[in-house]
């Protein structure tokens, strides 16, 4: 799929899903948008729909009814796709690991591709790392 | 419910594209006036009681600092109150005039995304790229204060974790000159639009009864003329040493809540100035170190920019909390739905859903199902398209 994969990178349209997070990845996400970082210069576009997503970008810890959907989400989104976890939730699970209502295997829900790391990460940090998944799909 | 042809379900949720938080709401509708509708919450549920109970006082209001991203200071502040509540600890008052200066700039931070939000369900884009170009400045003080653009950090039982020392107030300054001016600009053009206005006025109204019975909280009850506020009514931190204005309309529409919102904005830079100003002559320690809690119960009450938080925690002498318990504003809030949004058009469902500021901004879009078969219409569109009709009428082109 290298050809695919090349000129998917051209334009990189993603879909955002809050699986529980505190808001504070989302709120960063959407200031992407705005003026002072303003993706849509580098081709990224925030989508309405999983049906038109290149890239799902996950934020938060996936509580125990939430997981269902999010894998119902990915399942309806046309492959390929790449999931992105964004903050240190869908990595390491931030502070929440003692919880009795958070998926503790959310590799097996959906299958991260890569993680961006941060409690939230900068925006630079977000944009720098859908640049490296550009890079990878260049290859 | 009697069955009727005419009553079809509007399912939105739980998954918006573009914004926050996933929340469902089934609007049930006839024709188009929305007649009933329910909410299903949970989708966000992390156990943060739970946990608390299992951590250590510190590592709590690390904890509840995560409970929302855009209260990241309201909910730490209310936890600090609560755990000094129990022994009746005294912070430093260098510490009292930072812990206000986080928590207004932290308000105005919140409704300048509130505002922007608004402007985006409306249709108006302009207003939302308006909006968050200024929340930037409020950001950047916020870097400069504590390192990070959201997640300060800041709070400790006692006092504050980081000083604002005089070459940080001397870079803080004209920044907020800068926002001060720009914020005028925003509520003087924002308060004059008249799409905005005939947009707005009128449609989901709260009225003072139904904000006084559902306990409506924060700028949604002061929109209604119910004058609470917590930082006038229990002043802590500096709050009782400060001069500023409550902001109260009366009707309880969801104009009203852009002006409640606009104007306390401009009180907050008020606020903000005059802490500047006392930092630059109060000096002092900034922490007050608690070593331990006694066994007790304590409350913490914080005006967090969506109305009043509340946290309760009991100790029994070791480190940690026996019970801690959350109340957010947006929980009392929220049910203010069922009597505001009945019998409005559902085009105007979407701003009055958002007009409470939700914490979660997540009802940006949304599917019409109507009998088995979906049959999309975009809500979005339904709510730009009104405003268009609107602004065509009034501008005649």
């Amino acid at each position: 799929m290298g050809w695919y994969n090349k000129r998917l990178a051209k334009s990189i349209w993603v879909f955002h899903v809050s699986a529980s997070p505190c808001n504070n990845c989302d709120i960063e996400i959407l200031d992407l948008l705005t003026p002072k970082y303003d993706v849509e210069r580098l081709g990224i576009k925030l989508v309405g729909s999983i049906r038109h997503a290149d890239v799902l970008l996950v934020t938060g810890i996936m509580n125990q009814k939430i997981a269902p959907k999010v894998r119902k989400i990915y399942e309806q989104a046309p492959k390929p796709i790449f999931v992105v976890g964004v903050g240190t939730c869908p990595s390491g699970g931030c502070c929440f690991n003692d919880s009795y209502n958070i998926t503790h295997n959310r590799k097996d829900v959906i299958p991260y591709d890569i993680y961006i790391p941060g409690c939230p990460p900068k925006p630079e940090a977000m944009i720098a790392g859908v640049a490296k998944l550009m890079e990878v799909l260049n290859e | 419910m009697k069955l009727n042809e005419n009553v079809n379900h509007v399912p939105v949720g739980p998954f918006h594209p573009l914004l926050e938080e996933a929340e469902y709401f089934n609007l049930t509708v006839e024709g188009e006036t929305v007649v009933d509708i329910d909410m299903d919450i949970g989708w966000m549920h992390r156990g943060h009681e739970f946990i608390s109970e299992q951590k250590t006082f510190t590592q709590s209001i690390f904890l509840v600092e995560r409970i929302c991203g855009i209260c990241s200071t309201s909910h730490p502040l209310a936890c600090v109150h609560a755990f000094e509540d129990v022994d009746n600890t005294d912070i430093p008052e260098r510490a009292a005039y930072i812990r206000s200066l986080v928590g207004e700039l932290e308000r105005i931070h919140s409704h300048l995304l509130w505002l922007g939000l608004a402007g985006h369900f409306i249709g108006y884009d302009t207003l939302w790229m308006w909006s968050w170009k200024y929340r930037e400045p409020v950001l950047q003080m916020m870097e400069i204060i504590s390192g990070n653009r959201n997640h300060y950090g800041m709070m400790r039982i006692g006092g504050v974790a980081r000083d604002v020392d005089p070459d940080r107030v001397k870079t803080l300054r004209p920044i907020l000159d800068m926002l001060d001016k720009k914020l005028k600009m925003i509520v003087a053009a924002a308060k004059d639009d008249p799409v905005l206005k005939s947009r707005l006025k009128g449609v989901g109204v709260l009225t003072k009864q139904d904000a006084i019975e559902m306990c409506a909280t924060g700028p949604t009850s002061r929109a209604s003329g119910v004058p609470g506020d917590v930082r006038t009514d229990e002043p802590n931190d500096a709050y009782g040493w400060l001069d500023f204005k409550v902001i109260v309309t009366e009707n309880g529409d969801v104009w009203d809540k852009l002006v409640v919102r606009l104007l306390e904005m401009l009180e907050s830079t008020k606020i903000c100035r005059q802490c500047l100003d006392k930092l630059n002559t109060v000096k002092g320690p900034i922490l007050n170190d608690v070593k331990e809690i006694s066994a007790g119960e304590g409350i913490g009450r914080y005006e967090a920019p969506r109305g009043e938080v509340f946290h309760y925690v009991r100790t029994d002498g070791t480190n940690r909390a026996i019970r801690h318990k959350v109340r957010a504003p947006s929980y009392v809030n929220i049910p203010t739905y069922s009597a505001s949004c009945k019998g409005i058009p559902i085009a105007d469902a979407l701003i009055t859903l958002a007009s409470v500021d939700p914490c979660y901004c997540c009802t940006e879009r949304a599917l019409r199902v109507k009998g088995e078969h979906p049959d999309a219409i975009d809500f979005l569109k339904l709510s730009r398209a009104k405003t268009e009709r609107i602004r065509r009428e009034i501008h005649g082109h």
